[in-house]
């Protein structure tokens, strides 16, 4: 392989080839470098992270900054689901259609978002999260709800505590994206991300009347009743912050940032939140737990990768996942 | 016949009924009534036909302000029906469950938030707020609960479709921001009005594409999207594990069967 006449001939189709991979036209220099260290074995990976620098715009697209943290945070709960499916006396038989068609779900939205990053898309494993909520350790407060019948998690409750919290995250975190996605050119990939959204709070829901009826001892019902203070027997929409979230078996609240405020808060404000658009809408008719209820805060792309982070191994962290920079 | 939770939105009229405490002179009168004439005249010339060519229904209007009168349209009707949910038969009998009525009031409450937040937020941006919307219900059940599920579930996912389809015509992000918080609280809506009428139909066939993903063999091979059928997101194609959002027109004319005769409208300006 003639490296030199291929970047060559790149730049006589395109002229601005070399301004792209390298713009103050290093890139020989930076090549020479490089080739003194490498074998000719490793000349193609070199080549391949040349044409991502070129043509990917890996670093400088907002959209697909955006829409590669809603990918990774498929992948979290792709993996989460398909686990606990894998995992014989976890969920209990009435749950076990839900929750498969919510691990397919999110198979279609990774591979609906694949389909847009192209060859720009990571892929992870499994063993890139640590569902226990430790960020790596493998031990956080959440390591029992994979676990059947674990602390706490008689009849999947934590199992369904820890799916509420990630498809909340994916909701607040695809609404905080979204007007990054209103763009006159990405308007079709700002309505599959829409529709991809409201699946989320559909998923949400969901998880949400599954844990009620376990507090109820009904499970398999949809009409068991909430009950305040809403953290362990949730309505099926976010109350005020629903007293931050479900409670771990070490008595932590794990998901407390989920339903708090993101960065700025202005922007991106806790749960409880009752004022929109600059308009206060608590009134002699409408309480703040009903206006909470009414509205779903966005969260900022940073919050979001802080939280997903504690969900993250080592493996994970060395490759990239939940570190870009926005 | 309209319902509103909250009757003090409703705005003001005081000075519309006040007397004319200074008497106008007859010369004076019909120096107004002439002006008066001419701006009809103005106005009329002003309005256009629009695709239907259909007098009677209202028209959005244009641009952001026409989208969020669609939204304000779609949340009326969510709310009226709602508020006749909470005086049916079904709702009143003695043993009807706590906490089924208690869905019913979060969910008159929550679209009622919708329909006042909205009409506030279109004053405070100068755009008229559409007319008080009247509802036709008379093909709804109000007397058992599946009649009021099945209606529910028709306007709670009607809503998500309405606003999954409707941002991408909004250019100010603010609003389009506004209509993401409002259409997850629907899904959620959506989501649990049909966990209750057939347990687990939450997302089912017939509101997501659903996607049958071919998994890999082993923990060490990534999954990198491969399943049935294979969709390619873009130019309105349906995306996997995604819902079909509607265009304006089209919910329209879904919704115009619980829009009164004069209430009904159109979305000329987003087809």
């Amino acid at each position: 392989m003639n490296l030199f006449k291929l970047i060559s001939d790149l730049e006589q189709a395109d002229p601005e080839f070399l301004d792209r991979i390298n713009p103050r036209r290093q890139a020989f220099k930076y090549l020479g470098h490089a080739g003194k260290k490498v074998t000719a074995a490793a000349v193609p990976a070199i080549l391949a992270s040349f044409f991502n620098r070129a043509y990917g715009q890996t670093v400088t697209d907002p959209v697909q900054k955006v829409l590669t943290l809603a990918l990774q945070l498929e992948y979290l709960e792709f993996h989460f689901y398909n686990t606990a499916l894998n995992t014989s006396g976890l969920i209990p038989s009435s749950e076990t259609n839900g929750i498969t068609t919510i691990r397919n779900d999110e198979a279609g939205h990774i591979s609906a978002l694949r389909g847009v990053l192209g060859t720009n898309a990571p892929s992870y494993l499994v063993s890139d999260f640590d569902y226990s909520g430790g960020g790596g350790s493998g031990v956080g407060p959440m390591a029992s709800a994979l676990v059947p019948n674990g602390a706490g998690n008689a009849n999947g409750a934590l199992f369904f505590a820890a799916g509420q919290a990630f498809s909340d995250v994916g909701q607040r975190a695809y609404k905080g994206g979204a007007p990054t996605l209103n763009t006159t050119g990405t308007k079709d990939i700002l309505e599959a991300a829409l529709n991809i959204h409201s699946v989320e709070a559909r998923h949400n829901s969901h998880f949400r009347t599954v844990r009620r009826a376990i507090a109820a001892n009904a499970i398999g019902t949809a009409t068991a009743a909430a009950v305040s203070p809403y953290d362990n027997a949730p309505k099926s929409w976010i109350n005020l912050i629903d007293n931050g979230g479900p409670t771990a078996p070490n008595n932590s609240k794990p998901a407390s940032a989920v339903y708090g405020a993101g960065n700025p808060a202005g922007t991106y404000p806790a749960d409880s939140n009752t004022s929109q658009a600059g308009i206060p809408l608590v009134s002699g008719t409408y309480s703040a737990e009903a206006v909470s209820e009414a509205f779903d805060e966005p969260l900022d792309p940073g919050t979001v990768q802080t939280i997903a982070l504690n969900f993250t191994s080592a493996a994970g962290k060395l490759k990239g996942l939940f570190q870009q920079t926005f | 016949m309209s319902h509103n939770v909250s009757p003090g939105s409703q705005p003001h009229e005081t000075g519309l009924d006040r007397p004319l405490y200074t008497p106008i002179k007859r010369r004076s009168f019909f120096m107004y009534a002439g002006a008066t004439a001419g701006a009809t005249a103005l106005v009329l010339a002003g309005c256009k036909d629009d695709d239907n060519n259909d007098p009677s229904r209202i028209d959005v209007g244009s641009g952001d302000g026409g989208i969020l009168n669609y939204a304000y349209a779609l949340e009326q009707l969510e709310a009226a029906f709602y508020a006749q949910v909470r005086t049916s038969a079904y709702y009143t009998a003695s043993g009807t469950p706590a906490a089924i009525k208690q869905v019913f009031d979060d969910l008159a409450l929550h679209e009622a938030i919708h329909r006042d937040f909205l009409r506030g937020a279109l004053t405070a941006n100068s755009i008229t707020p559409l007319q008080d919307l009247k509802p036709d219900f008379s093909s709804i059940d109000f007397a058992s609960l599946n009649g009021i599920l099945t209606a529910a579930r028709t306007f709670e996912d009607t809503g998500v479709a309405a606003y999954n389809g409707a941002g991408r015509y909004l250019s100010n992000n603010a609003f389009l921001a506004l209509a993401g918080k409002i259409v997850s609280v629907e899904a959620r809506h959506a989501a649990l009005i049909r966990d209750m009428i057939t347990y687990n139909s939450f997302v089912s066939s017939d509101v997501v594409n659903t996607f049958s993903p071919t998994l890999p063999a082993n923990a060490t091979t990534a999954y990198t999207g491969a399943g049935t059928p294979s969709l390619t997101p873009g130019n309105g194609n349906p995306v996997a594990g995604a819902e079909r959002s509607r265009k304006p027109q089209d919910v329209l004319n879904s919704v115009n069967n619980y829009l009164a005769s004069g209430s009904k409208l159109s979305a000329s300006s987003f087809s």
